[in-house]
């Protein structure tokens, strides 16, 4: 009698697998399906209901979620942007460094050490409007006797909310730059100065051509890192004042945890997600393309 | 079309200086090369030229300007670099044209001058690839046209073939050789293989640890070598290097035969100086399988150790005063090592060098 024998590659995988379904498969699953439900943490019952796209009518039809959507799209356009200019005028300038370089390198990284959370409460101090950084700094100046309210009134909470992704993140483009910039080959450098090329035109038709590629990685990194974006902004406007600030996830987060609507939130979660999916993609393509530019794909 | 100076051109690094105030004029359209041992200088002097290393000291002109102070670009020169340098990113065409794009010039004057530089060349079919496509003498090709295509007042060429196969490297040799002629330019060329150097410089100019040893056309360096260090970097095989004594009118080598001195170093030497005998293999040569010498010669045993057909001729080793010794068979017969051979050195093609200075004495 022959006693049945699971073949021996499934049982060596079967560790990884059981890991897998249980950490990922089961709460995606489980998400997913929540959000054809009315799920709300206070009355699991509720969770057996199905209710289809509801859940999704619901989310594509709420101007609040598409304010928030914007939004997110708004703070991650202009982070992106700005952080990838100052992280490579950033990088520029320490390549030119050639004393010191290794201690400006670490001190670049500082602010990447810091918890998104204490950037947060940094922030949040430096803005306050009474006893804040820049208010007191404005006022002693002279240059305003009013407290500007820099967390309340809409634009300038963005403006805040902006200025500390920056000021945490500018370092993720500068360090990746400033990688890039080390693998250019110093000779057709050398050749297009000879070709008759201004340092701005050799930076221009040769130098970014090399670091276009570092540049779409660090774009892709921070796209998903912003498209996620939760701790400053909780922690700095909470996305109030009334939902000037909010954004997906700080929205997202609150529906679930705060309204308790889980069912909802994982429906609006699920199509933020594509966002992120959608930007991932576009800057891949990017960067396949520069490395195919410069001959560097297999 | 410009000339080239260099006045006591010193370049250092740090403390360290590896350009010992070099002084040159190279004319228009003169095509100069540089040749020396490795870690000489000679890229760091073209590189001074061209605008890519700073100038520690002294002068270089191009043309009637002073160029110490302006960058590569307003130096009006193009450079072929030794390992091709060429812009990854663009295509041949693209790599041909950027100069004249950079120059603003209008769109089908640059078409007219890529179609014209690859054509010279032979890169029309390839223009539309990246040089990542290409083969190294293609790319070599591609580095070339891209210096020619803005008709420059001096090219500079850094060891263009040393990364081309032999075969190819003979090849594009005839083929800038022609180019020269075609394309009348000013050219400045390193290299440190010196059959390049013979084949294609009017003049040549041979350095050594940061200093100018001698400059001259081809065969001014070969007939008339200044000192010891040119007359065995310049031909194939080195020329052989005796060291003897002027004693009583001739030359004593040392533990070896005398030999009369030659014809014009006569009246140069003195007594009892020290001095070094020099003279190519094709001027020691078997009795009956040498070239007429009319001029004085002298007859000297040796016994030969090691022989090397080339067929029209024998290369023969052999000790002489000490030292190896390379000579030439004409008409070769088969020669045994061990065997005992009357040779005829040709004392007017001998060439005597002080022993202290190294200096020649002719
Ligand atoms: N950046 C530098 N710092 C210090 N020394 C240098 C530097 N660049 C070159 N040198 C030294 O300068 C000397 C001349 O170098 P150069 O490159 O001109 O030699 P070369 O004649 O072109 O030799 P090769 O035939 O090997 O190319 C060498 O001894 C080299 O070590
Ligand atoms: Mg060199």
């Amino acid at each position: 009698m022959t006693r049945f024998r699971l073949p021996t590659w499934f049982v060596l995988l079967l560790p990884a697998i059981i890991v897998l379904v249980a950490v990922v498969l089961i709460p995606l699953v489980l998400s997913l399906y929540s959000s054809f439900t009315p799920y709300r943490l206070t009355r699991p019952e509720s969770l057996y209901k199905w209710i289809g796209t509801f859940n999704y009518e619901k989310a594509v039809k709420s101007a609040h979620f598409w304010a928030a959507f914007g939004r997110t799209v708004l703070l991650l356009t202009i982070a992106l942007n700005l952080e990838m200019l100052m992280g490579l005028g950033l990088a520029l300038l320490v390549n030119r460094v050639t004393y010191g370089q290794r201690a400006l390198r670490t001190l670049m990284m500082f602010p990447m050490m810091f918890s998104p959370v204490l950037v947060g409460f940094q922030f949040k101090f430096i803005f306050n409007d009474n006893v804040g950084l820049v208010n007191n700094a404005l006022q002693s100046l002279g240059l305003t006797d009013v407290a500007i309210p820099w967390l309340v009134d809409g634009k300038l909470a963005f403006m805040s909310i902006l200025a500390a992704e920056m000021w945490s993140s500018t370092s993720v483009f500068a360090i990746l730059i400033l990688a890039g910039l080390f693998a250019v080959p110093r000779d057709p450098i050398e050749a297009a100065k000879v070709d008759g090329c201004t340092p701005w035109q050799s930076f221009r038709h040769i130098t970014l051509p090399y670091i276009m590629p570092f540049i779409y990685i660090a774009l892709a990194i921070r796209s998903l890192d912003v498209a996620r974006a939760y701790d400053i902004v909780q922690i700095m406007t909470n996305g109030g004042p009334a939902r000037r600030t909010e954004l997906l996830w700080t929205m997202i987060g609150r529906t679930g945890y705060v309204d308790a609507k889980m069912g909802y939130a994982n429906a609006m979660g699920y199509i933020s997600i594509f966002l992120a999916i959608f930007f991932t993609i576009y800057f891949f393509r990017k960067l396949n393309a520069a490395r195919t530019e410069l001959g560097m794909a297999g | 079309m410009a000339q080239v100076h260099l006045r006591n051109v010193v370049k250092k690094y740090g403390q360290l200086q590896v350009v010992h105030g070099i002084n040159l004029e190279i004319e228009d359209n003169e095509f100069v090369v540089l040749v020396g041992p490795s870690g000489c200088g000679k890229s760091t002097t073209l590189r001074m030229i061209a605008g890519l290393e700073d100038i520690s000291g002294g002068e270089v002109g191009i043309g009637d300007r002073v160029v110490n102070d302006l960058p590569p670009r307003s130096r009006n020169i193009s450079m072929v670099f030794q390992n091709y340098a060429l812009y990854p990113h663009m295509t041949v065409r693209e790599n041909l044209g950027f100069s004249l794009k950079i120059a603003k010039r209008p769109e089908a004057e640059i078409e007219q001058a890529v179609d014209e530089a690859a054509g010279i060349l032979s890169l029309t079919e390839y223009l539309d690839r990246k040089p990542g496509a290409l083969s190294g003498g293609q790319r070599q090709r591609v580095a070339m046209g891209r210096a020619i295509v803005r008709h420059p007042d001096v090219f500079l060429f850094d060891e263009p073939l040393s990364n081309l196969d032999a075969k190819l490297r003979t090849q594009m040799r005839t083929e800038i050789k022609k180019l020269h002629q075609k394309v009348k330019s000013t050219i400045v060329y390193v290299t440190h293989d010196q059959v390049e150097a013979m084949t294609l410089a009017d003049r040549i100019v041979i350095m050594r640890d940061g200093h100018i040893e001698q400059v001259g056309t081809p065969l001014e360096v070969f007939e008339k070598p200044a000192n010891t260090f040119v007359a065995t970097f310049i031909g194939s095989p080195p020329m052989n290097l005796l060291d003897g004594q002027v004693q009583s009118g001739k030359i004593a080598l040392d533990g070896g035969p005398s030999v009369s001195i030659p014809e014009q170093s006569r009246g140069k030497v003195q007594d009892g100086q020290a001095v070094i005998l020099g003279f190519r293999a094709d001027n020691l040569m078997p009795v009956g399988h040498s070239m007429p010498m009319p001029g004085e010669h002298s007859e000297l045993g040796m016994t030969v150790n090691l022989s090397e057909p080339l067929g029209t001729e024998t290369l023969l080793f052999g000790t002489l005063a000490g030292k190896e010794v390379q000579a030439k068979m004409l008409h070769p017969r088969p020669v045994a090592p061990g065997e005992r051979l009357e040779f005829q050195l040709d004392l007017t093609r001998c060439h005597l060098f002080d022993a202290k200075t190294q200096q020649s004495l002719g």
